[in-house]
């Protein structure tokens, strides 16, 4: 088991030295004035598939978005619970089907109240 | 199983990590690195967790905390005025260092008081199963309870947006 998250924390590691090399040569030549340094105001700006930037990156958000937020962690919980009980399932047979019923009908009271709410729709 | 150093190197690599992340998180100035930061400090726990042979823990705690809370949070920030997104002086400063020089205290108490026995039982193969077998025999009653837990945070979600909204929109 652990020696496959090691070869994951491999690649990990890979992943963060590969967008730093890059940046930190840029920073480098820089720094030894190899690199040539002509900024103007239009390089400088953020890069917007070639549109000029309109207003602050940091809006405000509408409030009714955070509900689907809200809404997803419950979900990830759910899943999070789900999990250990499908790699337990084969031993278990239908009890064990029985009891994950429950538990999603439980849940699916929930979600046909947020249904019913709306708080499903994407405004 | 890995090398024991091949452990140990990673266990020092990631507290390393995480202990950084968690000063930037108190140090950065905007609110949203504050939590990308954050996020960070989740994911190197649950590297830590990965070193403890604790599988099941670590994936649970990157797709609930580095996942979904971290969300939560960068929604919070999002939802205050572009102007109070700093992580600026406040008066909570003082009693914030008291309360976690205490916990810092207690925790290096019981570090310290602790007799760290080494079990003789091998590694843990895989622990989603044997959680996956606890919660439909002995703990029944606790996961449907969860559940119910789990519609109430969601009715409750429901609920209390719902009420923002029509202050937002007076």
């Amino acid at each position: 088991m652990i020696d496959q998250f090691g070869r994951a924390g491999f690649l990990l590691v890979f992943a963060v030295i590969f967008p730093l090399i890059p940046i930190v040569a840029s920073v480098a030549l820089g720094l030894f004035k190899i690199r040539p340094s002509k900024p103007d105001p239009i390089k400088d700006s953020i890069y917007e598939c070639g549109m000029v930037p309109i207003g602050d990156a940091q809006v405000r958000y509408n409030v009714r978005y955070y509900v689907f937020g809200l809404l997803f962690v419950v979900f990830d919980v759910e899943a999070v619970f789900l999990y250990p009980w499908a790699v337990a399932y084969v031993g278990l047979g239908v009890y064990a089907f029985f009891e994950a019923l429950i538990f999603m009908a439980i849940l699916f009271i929930g979600y046909a109240y947020a249904w019913r709410k709306g708080a499903m729709e994407w405004l | 199983m890995i090398e024991d150093n091949g452990i140990v190197i990673a266990f020092w690599i990631l507290s390393a990590t995480t202990i950084a992340c968690a000063l930037m998180t108190a140090a950065v100035r905007e609110l949203v690195q504050a939590v990308l930061f954050l996020a960070l400090t989740f994911v190197g726990a649950a590297g830590i967790y990965i070193c403890l042979s604790a599988d099941f823990v670590a994936v649970a705690q990157i797709l609930i905390y580095a996942g979904a809370v971290s969300v939560l949070m960068t929604f919070a920030v999002m939802l205050t005025p572009a102007a109070d997104r700093h992580n600026s002086e406040t008066i909570f400063q003082a009693p914030a260092l008291v309360l976690s020089g205490l916990l810092l205290a207690v925790i290096v108490f019981v570090v310290l008081d602790t007799d760290w026995a080494i079990s003789d039982a091998g590694a843990f193969q895989t622990t989603a199963a044997s959680l996956g077998e606890a919660f439909l025999k002995p703990y029944v009653v606790p996961f449907e309870v969860a559940s119910v837990l789990l519609m109430v945070a969601m009715i409750g979600a429901i609920v209390l947006t719902r009420e923002l909204e029509e202050d937002d929109d007076a």
